[in-house]
């Protein structure tokens, strides 16, 4: 076996930390606030959600130093190993003084209580970093995973538009530092597998995904955290003890996408970032959609994988990507065997997956020119919510006649399922209104979903029967049947 | 010239640079000392029951717990209702009244150790049969919680009959979890004798700080509340932050430990009370030209277990559900229902929101009667001389409506983008539109009269620094800044030189909860009575030192005139405390003219009305129920405002919470009492892309107010919450789109996605 490391190694702000007693349950936020008195990055909701405990991210990835705002409540400390973690406190403007995007939250009363400032700003921070002047869509996108229940975001999206007004980010700590924090973080990586403890409860970071492979087939009780936006909140909000535990979030390995003639493959541990523009640039109909998935923070962590192995019945990936006909790669070991996306969920709570085993890879294959498509989420709330219905539709017309038709949904039986029944109704009929009120009226026999806080079953019925009428109007009709983003 | 900060001035929050920085600190960033505990609460898992047994050994027997509380440990009342009704205990002895109700604490180490701890007591409870909402407690012979209010004017059985049209309506209106971003929390230090200080994040000092005595059985004078911010509060943290801070003392004074306390966000929803839901009947009778004849509402409200202040609050409703319409018969009911359901507390707007939307939407009902637009109901019962007279018989004397929605339907150009409307959803596509322009008009002052004093305390040092406390709390609202400028320009000098504190109750004793908007009204008067009583005794030793007249003082910005000669303020300062002139003053202020007889209905519970209005524009997918608010003008009245800026913020910030309110913030209770929204996963308030993108924000600049209150100012927290009605009665207008706008839609608040498609639908199965 590979030489394994005991101890957890990285950068905050401008110190090299170096922990051998981490628990796989320790989070960052804990770790910030109580360990290091960081106080600024602060606890609005301990599950991701509200964005006060924003932080930044930087890792060294195939394409060099990259840095990302996460979540610290549900980020665990094991998984920063070789990361550089960027906290409010480390902010600055070039003369010492407030930083360009706080000199701007406060020249436009961006803060009232102050309490999700510190992280709006380091929501706000990346995005100026990124895109210096963003446009107001943008900046939606850039703050969906941050709350304010004081200003009503006005006074903040107009510093955002503001920001760059006081400074670029040529001159900012993390432009200027960026040579000496990636010779830092090289220095820190050795290559080897890195096993922490406290209390008992183990954190193994495989070297790679051929250790992840031979760690898990030997330890095949452990918990596999990726992203930790599940997994997190087993820990926060449930008290589970998820030791062992391995993180695979540092594994380049299972990141990777690749784009063939065949189609798209995607690493199961790319996060929704990461997938999002191959995905968006292969299949177009995915943009409004996957800016529906979660906050920024969360699709930095989030990964496909995750989404798809977790089984939850209202991932929003699943259903998009079993109407595109994705396939899954799973491995034991060396191991491997593929299956169609919708086999791997058998029921709630139970995939086809055996112990050891992991999702590797997504493939999804190139789209049919004559493939009409839709996917759509329906939600309490527009962005950051959790599907009360998800929807994909991949609809083959040729001339004027339905050939193939792959109709999935989430939130509508205890896992993500075709639309089999409604799917019969469309092959071989006329692609027509009358057609696809036909599906509509089979969906009944397709789904019987429930009721819950989300949405009542009447109202997840009617909503997705009534998607097919708006698959009509879009496509046979050209007319606009979705409210969308509204362009800046 | 005037100084630098003073009142009419833009000015940041005091804190904006620390809140940008994160070196603003909240309770949880006090450093903790040496062999502090933390304590955290342990939930009933029954909504109704008596407890036969609670086992809590192996809560005990879990790692580094240290102790346990239960009812069985207070050794004063195990009571913390505020209003006295005796019926809010810290930890229930023998009933369990509402899934989710505290029953015991558990004192560990570390606060991990406390979560997990408190997960392994074995608690029986006897079940009862439970309520949970307020047409289900009335149907059951569930009591009122508190004592109902009628409000009556005129003949209103009479005028019903008389009236050539009537309707009659009943309308749910959703409750509201405050959401504020900084949770619950309390961290008590003992001290010697029965001492003990308590930092906590309240609203409420004062009532904290009699909660803890009265809990510990000590006199007040024994305890000391601080709090130096709030990260937000909005009501929130009037009332319902006394359990922590009872728990935190009553833990520190048994263990002789500092302890604090601190839910998770989970516990916060579940274990403290939110905002009303009522179930509003309503009928009203009113003429061809859409003139209110009379009206008849029962509101019934779910109240929760307990009183807390569901009396004043559901009296709120009433006194707001004229908004601003005149009823020339008028008979108002109130039910303060108790449920099994936590006890609902003060949310910014007090009852007041429910009431105004029962207005607006009969407002709504008689113009779908009469084919008419609602602007020009609204328009047709403004009050007005010889209509002018409330439900609780006070004469509205200072209405500005008419200017404000006049000057507001033309810069929205409100007629024309109506026309634009009503001729695209006639089109009939998928996607439809409404508008709708809704006032408010909002009473201000505390309706339990003796809450309208207030207290402040100012020192200057005889190096001419200022030191400000007063009895407000700061959560965000501006409160600070506000009275800080206040000070600011009473001794004309720059607000940089004064230091603003934290709000203790040993400095400023007796003071009322920083609620019903009237935070800057009260201290910042109070504050400028302090100045006054300083400036007085400087201006004396002024003219006994000079041998001048006092006509011949003036405080000029950074300096004294006396006579020909002028003095830095720093300097006058320094002769004056050389001089032995006192530089410290304690200043008091009570709210004029108001008195309110509750028996009868009848008074001057308000001492003025602010005033606002908002048209939204809002787009509605006819397939899927979802909206977006695409855009929104408001002119609201701050009468002369102290700072434009933080005004301007709350009435943005206020309308986004409402229209959070009417839309995408559920609380949702499953069968058993449980609440399943009770965290941002599952309860969802607005985000920035919820916000309109055209959102036009303007003060009435040329308002002042009537009263003489400082400045002239009016109280800004809670009405433009209530402007969020527009949006909802936008939405109701594309509803009604998809049936030709021949019926006011069924709409129930918050128009979720759902509600709104399932409106639709109704309207298409009819048709």
């Amino acid at each position: 076996m590979a030489m394994v490391r005991r101890e957890i190694r990285f950068l905050l702000n401008d110190d090299e930390m170096r922990l051998t007693e981490v628990g796989a349950g320790d989070t960052l936020l804990d770790f910030l606030r109580i360990g290091q008195r960081l106080t600024g990055t602060k606890e609005g909701c301990a599950e991701g959600d509200c964005g006060a405990c924003t932080v930044l991210v930087g890792r060294l990835t195939d394409d060099g130093l990259r840095y990302e705002p996460v979540n610290a409540c549900i980020r665990f400390l094991a998984s920063l190993d070789g990361c550089h973690v960027v906290t409010v406190e480390h902010l600055r403007g070039v003369d010492g003084g407030l930083h360009p995007v706080q000199r701007a939250m406060v020249d436009h009363h961006g803060s009232q209580c102050g309490f999700c400032t510190p992280g709006i700003v380091m929501a706000l921070y990346a995005l100026w970093m990124q895109t210096p002047r963003p446009s107001e869509t943008e900046i939606e996108i850039a703050l969906q995973g941050n709350l304010c229940r004081c200003t009503g975001y006005a006074p903040i999206v107009r510093a955002a538009l503001a920001a760059a007004d006081h400074g670029g980010p040529e001159g900012d700590i993390l432009v200027t530092e960026r040579a000496s924090v990636t010779a830092g973080l090289k220095a820190l990586h050795d290559g080897t597998r890195v096993e922490v403890a406290h209390d008992g409860q183990r954190a193994i970071l495989p070297a790679d995904v051929d250790d992840f492979a031979a760690v898990y087939a030997a330890e095949p009780d452990a918990t596999v955290v990726a992203g930790a936006t599940d997994v997190g909140l087993w820990v926060t909000k449930s008290l589970r003890d998820i030791g062992p535990a391995i993180f695979i979030g540092h594994l380049d390995g299972l990141q990777r996408i690749e784009e063939t003639a065949d189609g798209l493959t995607i690493g199961a541990g790319a996060s929704y970032s990461q997938a999002e523009a191959a995905l968006i640039g292969a299949f177009p109909h995915l943009r409004e959609y996957w800016h529906r998935i979660a906050g920024w923070q969360v699709r930095n962590m989030g990964t496909i994988g995750g989404n798809i192995a977790n089984g939850s019945p209202i991932g929003d990936v699943p259903p998009v990507l079993i109407a595109l006909g994705a396939r899954v790669v799973l491995r034991h070991g060396a191991v491997r065997r593929e299956l169609p996306l919708e086999a791997f969920f058998l029921d709630y709570g139970k995939q086809d997956r055996a112990p050891g085993e992991f999702v590797e890879t997504v493939a999804v294959p190139r789209p049919n020119p004559a493939t009409l498509h839709g996917a759509w989420k329906i939600s309490k709330r527009r962005d950051e919510d959790i599907s009360s219905v998800a929807a994909g539709f991949a609809v083959t017309v040729a001339d004027g006649t339905i050939s193939d038709a792959r109709i999935a949904f989430g939130g509508m039986a205890g896992v993500p399922k075709r639309a089999e029944a409604a799917e019969a109704v469309l092959i071989g009929a006329p692609f027509d209104r009358e057609s696809l009120a036909r599906a509509a009226e089979a969906l009944p026999q397709d789904f019987k979903p429930l009721s819950d806080w989300r949405a009542s079953a009447e109202y997840r019925m009617r909503v997705a029967q009534n998607l097919f009428q708006r698959f009509w109007a879009e496509h046979g009709e050209a007319q606009q049947a979705e409210l969308r983003r509204a362009e800046a | 010239m005037s100084v630098k900060g003073a009142p009419h001035q833009d000015l940041a929050h005091d804190s904006a640079a620390k809140h940008v920085t994160g070196r603003a600190d909240y309770t949880d960033d006090i450093l903790e000392s040496i062999g502090t505990l933390h304590a955290y609460l342990g939930l009933s898992e029954v909504a109704h029951g008596r407890i036969t047994g609670m086992d809590l050994s192996e809560v005990l027997a879990a790692p580094g717990v240290v102790g346990v509380l239960t009812a069985a440990d207070i050794p004063g009342a195990n009571d913390i209702s505020p209003t006295g009704t005796g019926d809010d205990p810290v930890f229930p002895a023998e009933t369990v009244e509402f899934h989710g109700q505290p029953l015991f604490a558990v004192v560990a180490k570390s606060r991990d150790a406390a979560r997990r701890a408190a997960a392994r007591a074995r608690v029986e409870i006897d079940p009862l049969p439970h309520v949970l909402d307020p047409i289900g407690a009335i149907e059951a012979g569930y009591p009122d919680v508190t004592a109902p209010l009628k409000l009556e004017r005129g003949e209103v059985a009479a005028g019903l009959a008389g009236s050539a049209h009537r309707i009659k309506g009943r309308m749910a209106i959703g409750g509201q979890d405050h959401m504020y971003l900084e949770g619950h929390i309390a961290f008590a230090m003992p001290g010697e004798d029965e001492d003990v200080v308590v930092y906590s994040s309240t609203q409420h000092p004062s009532e904290a700080q009699h909660m803890v005595a009265h809990v510990l059985g000590v006199p007040s004078h024994s305890v000391v509340i601080n709090v130096r911010r709030m990260g937000g509060g909005f009501g929130g943290k009037e009332t319902q932050m006394n359990l922590f801070a009872a728990v935190a003392a009553l833990a520190a004074k048994k263990w002789n430990r500092p302890v604090k306390i601190r839910p998770d966000r989970d516990q916060d929803m579940i274990a403290t009370g939110k905002r009303h839901d009522f179930v509003a009947d309503y009928e009203v009778g009113f003429d061809g030209e859409g003139r209110i004849e009379a009206v008849e509402g029962l509101f019934a409200a779910r109240c929760g277990f307990s009183a807390d202040l569901s009396g004043p609050v559901t009296d709120r409703a009433l006194f707001h559900a004229d908004n601003a319409y005149f009823y020339p018969h008028v008979r108002l009911r109130s039910r303060p229902m108790k449920t099994n359901t936590v006890s609902n507390t003060a949310f910014r707007g007090f009852g007041g929101p429910q009431g105004v939307i029962v207005a607006e939407r009969m407002i709504e009902e008689i113009a779908y009667a009469l084919g008419r637009d609602p602007l020009e109901i609204r328009k047709a019962n403004f009050y007005r001389p010889g209509g002018d007279v409330t439900p609780y018989h006070q004469v509205v004397e200072d209405n500005i409506l008419e200017r404000i929605v006049g000057e507001l339907e033309a810069s929205s150009q409100y007629q024309a983008r109506r026309q634009a409307i009503l001729d695209d959803n006639a089109k009939g596509g998928i996607l439809r539109r409404g508008i709708a322009l809704t006032p408010v008009k909002f009473g201000i002052s505390f309706t339990a009269t003796w809450y309208n004093q207030a207290g402040a305390l100012v020192h200057v040092y005889n190096d001419g620094s200022i030191m400000l406390n007063h009895g407000g709390t700061e959560m965000g609202q501006g409160l600070n800044i506000k009275v800080a400028q206040v000070v600011a320009e009473a001794f004309a000098v720059d607000i940089d030189r004064i230091k603003i504190t934290r709000t203790t109750t040993e400095k400023v004793p007796n003071t009322s909860a920083t609620a019903a908007s009237s935070g800057s009204d009260l201290n910042g008067m109070a504050a400028l009575d302090a100045c006054e009583q300083i400036k007085a005794r400087l201006v004396d030793f002024a003219c006994e030192k000079w041998g001048v007249d006092a006509t011949e003082v003036e405080f000029l910005p950074g300096r004294v005139k006396i006579g020909a000669e002028e003095i830095g303020f720093d300097d006058f300062i320094r002769q004056a405390y050389v001089a032995r002139v006192q530089l410290s003053a304690a200043g008091f202020y009570k709210t004029p003219k108001i008195h309110w007889n509750r028996d009868k209905g009848q008074g001057r519970p308000f001492y003025y009305f602010a005033y606002g209005a908002a048209c939204s524009e809002v787009s509605v997918d006819t397939l899927t129920g979802e909206y977006r608010v695409d855009r929104v003008d408001i002119l609201h009245d701050v009468g002369r405002s102290l700072n434009p800026a933080v005004d301007r913020g709350q009435v943005e910030g206020g309308f986004i919470q409402g229209v959070g309110w009417l839309t995408s913030e559920e609380l949702w209770w499953d069968g058993d009492g449980r609440l399943r929204t009770h965290a941002p996963s599952t309860y969802k308030i607005p985000l920035a892309s919820d916000r309109p993108r055209i959102f036009n924000v303007a003060l009435a600049e040329w308002s002042q107010n009537a009263e003489r209150t400082i400045k002239r100012s009016k109280a800004v927290g809670e009405p433009p919450l209530m402007l969020g009605i527009s949006v909802f009665e936008a939405i109701s207008m594309a509803v009604a789109s998809v049936a030709d706008y021949r019926e006011c839609p069924r709409l129930d608040a918050p128009a979720t996605p759902e509600r709104v498609l399932m409106a639709i639908e109704r309207l298409r199965a009819e048709r």
